[in-house]
């Protein structure tokens, strides 16, 4: 894992003391709320609908057990004992005082962590793979990649100010496991036919209230220049992006307007430019980086077979564990959404359990992934009984990976301050009816992405089953939309029609699982089978 | 009528103007329409409030009950934790705030 240098260090502990006193004269009336208000976000510092909310980074998604430690004792110190993880692979405090915000960034910092450029129109948290370095599917580990970008990007004096809020990702693999598409620059990371390594740009993706899959606007930026690239493709946003419509001021909107090309021959214009001037970091923090990446200590004779006696062990391994690089590892998956639960919240406890599997089992290193759940990415196989028993104990061993039980859902109207409706009691039901029903298991990969409001927290558009809570005249309203995938087979889900309350949505899911259960051919995922009917036969379902 | 609320400026805690102060909970919180500009300006100067704004709100059972589910939320707390909510024990709340 990256570790801290003086200067990372340095401007940490700078921002703490600035925010500091800023808080301080806020809270002394030195501040308006109007001139206080950016200085806040700019740290993270939100105002929910029940108190003030901390959204604190975690760059792609990776924790150290004393990081996560930290995280738990925050959340008892400072907040009710729990944190919210997020779809952008961060987490949040519900219940932070301004008071303490100071002092809870200070806790942060002593564990290189920090809450900058979580909010704002800046670019924020870069994410990646949550299995970057233990798959056996990429082509280059991109977590040095996605560090450097971090570095390029904290405080980068010309992105502090862009029209709207930005957001990278990183992968090095065909499997995009992190929505790659959509983001406002997705980089892929690729090899040639002369096995050379390069980095293939999406630009102009993202969800919202206009869901956009991004364009390659480039299949391969040699990596000795990709920062300078994204450089240039910020750059040009940053001068033609608009201000005058927040609603249309993502980079996605500029792409579209402009058109793929002829923002590509800008990007390619201003890249020429740049070349020049050479602002690319140079080769050798690249290579200062990578050595934090290195793999860890694997046990060469790590035993390859798992003892299955145990019919519910055995489950959970099938559904929550993947494959490894190295024989006799696997990356484990703790679920985060135990049925009737509320995904991705974990108590102060769980977070100190998962932060000693961690060093028990996984290098001292765990991964939120991007479907609020936690991943263990270096596990022998010896060591997973264990670690599922100790999970099971803490009810954190749900064998439910990809199925209709890990929904993501935002926060939604239980707390935050911009949803239509409620997210999480949703997604709690349907779980429940899943449990219930026995289907689980049966109904095999189905991703169900829940928002509370257009702006898509939730993935809805990128759900195989999406739903977004609407008002409806003061009362909470659900639409249903079917197709959508944010893996390597990108689409945006489609409305099936009038929209369900809160009950009758749960009904939905399971009258369009009904028909794929109908309908489906072999091997089929849910999405397979709706790409080959169509909505038709679901909408008959559905509305008669 | 309409009840005057906001967040409180060092803990972020929602509140209600009673009249002569602010409280935690919605069952103080008296009708303001006419002053609610006033108030708000006057309270929020004093730094006793955060962003304070004015709703609507109906008599339900003798006290005040938000119009809209978004109030009624921040007014008792998720739903979807009633171990955090203000009436922990009051089994009508769901029924209070859906
Ligand atoms: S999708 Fe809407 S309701 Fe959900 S967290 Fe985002 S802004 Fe809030």
């Amino acid at each position: 894992m990256y570790a801290y240098d003086q200067y990372d260090q340095a401007m940490v502990d700078a921002r703490v003391e600035e925010f500091r006193d800023q808080a301080r004269r806020r809270l002394e009336g030195k501040l308006t709320e109007d001139q206080f208000k950016p200085l806040r976000l700019m740290n993270g510092l939100y105002l929910q609908l029940h108190a003030y909310m901390l959204r604190v980074a975690i760059p792609y998604g990776t924790l150290n057990s004393l990081q996560m430690r930290a995280l738990a004792d925050i959340a008892e110190k400072y907040d009710r004992g729990y944190g919210h993880f997020t779809t952008r692979q961060n987490i949040q405090y519900n219940w932070i005082k301004l008071e303490d915000a100071a002092d809870i960034l200070a806790d942060l910092a002593k564990v290189e962590m920090h809450a900058i450029q979580t909010s704002g129109n800046c670019i924020r948290n870069i994410s990646s793979d949550h299995f970057a370095g233990a798959t056996a599917d990429e082509v280059v580990d991109p977590r040095p990649y996605a560090e450097l970008l971090r570095q390029w990007s904290s405080f980068h004096p010309e992105f502090s100010y862009l029209p709207r809020k930005f957001k990278i990702a990183v992968i090095a693999s065909e499997k995009d496991r992190a929505a790659m598409r959509l983001h406002d620059i997705g980089i892929n990371i690729v090899q040639n036919d002369t096995g050379e390594l390069g980095a293939a740009f999406y630009v102009g993706g993202g969800m919202g209230r206009t869901p956009m899959i991004a364009p390659c606007i480039n299949a391969f930026v040699p990596l000795d220049h990709f920062v300078t690239y994204a450089e240039a493709c910020l750059r040009v946003y940053n001068r033609y992006g608009r201000r005058d419509n927040k609603y249309k001021a993502r980079i996605k909107i500029l792409v579209h307007e402009l058109g793929a090309e002829e923002y590509t021959r800008q990007v390619e214009e201003e890249f020429a430019q740049l070349l020049d001037q050479g602002i690319e970091p140079p080769l050798a923090e690249l290579e200062r980086i990578r050595t934090f990446f290195e793999d860890p200590p694997f046990d060469g004779d790590a035993d390859a077979e798992i003892d299955r006696s145990d019919p519910d062990f055995a489950v959970w391994v099938d559904r929550n564990t993947v494959p490894h690089k190295q024989p006799g590892y696997v990356s484990a998956v703790i679920s985060l959404k135990p049925v009737g639960g509320i995904p991705g919240d974990a108590t102060a406890e769980q977070m100190r359990l998962m932060a000693d599997l961690a060093k028990d089992y996984s290098f001292d290193e765990c991964r939120v992934m991007h479907t609020q759940n936690i991943v263990l990415p270096h596990v022998r196989k010896a060591d997973l009984h264990a670690l599922w028993t100790a999970l099971e104990d803490a009810g954190l061993g749900s064998p439910n990976l990809d199925t209709v039980e890990d929904i993501i859902a935002c926060p939604g109207l239980d707390y935050c301050s911009l949803a239509n409706a409620r997210s999480i009691p949703v997604a709690q039901k349907i779980s429940e009816r899943f449990a219930a029903n026995g289907k689980t298991g049966t109904l095999g990969e189905l991703k169900l992405k829940i928002s509370g409001c257009i702006n898509a927290c939730g993935h809805h558009h990128a759900g195989h089953i999406g739903i977004l809570g609407v008002d409806r005249k003061g009362v909470e309203n659900y639409q249903l939309l079917l197709g959508g995938s944010e893996a390597e087979d990108v689409s945006l889900a489609k409305i099936t029609g009038p929209g369900f309350d809160e009950n009758g949505i749960v009904d939905a899911v399971e009258t369009v699982t009904s028909v794929y259960e109908r309908e489906r051919q072999d091997g089929e995922r849910f999405v397979d089978t709706y790409r080959r009917i169509g909505m038709n036969p679901f909408k008959e379902a559905l509305y008669g | 009528m309409r009840l005057l609320t906001g967040n409180d400026l060092k803990s972020g805690a929602v509140t209600w103007w009673t009249g002569s102060d602010w409280s935690i909970h919605i069952e103080d919180a008296v009708d303001v329409t006419g002053s609610e500009d006033e108030i708000a300006r006057r309270e929020e100067a004093a730094r006793r409030v955060n962003v304070p704004y004015a709703i609507d709100a109906e008599l339900h059972e003798g006290s005040p009950r938000p119009s809209h589910i978004k109030e009624r939320v921040r007014a008792l707390g998720p739903t979807v934790r009633p171990d955090l909510t203000l009436k922990p024990a009051d089994p009508e709340i769901g029924n209070w705030v859906i």
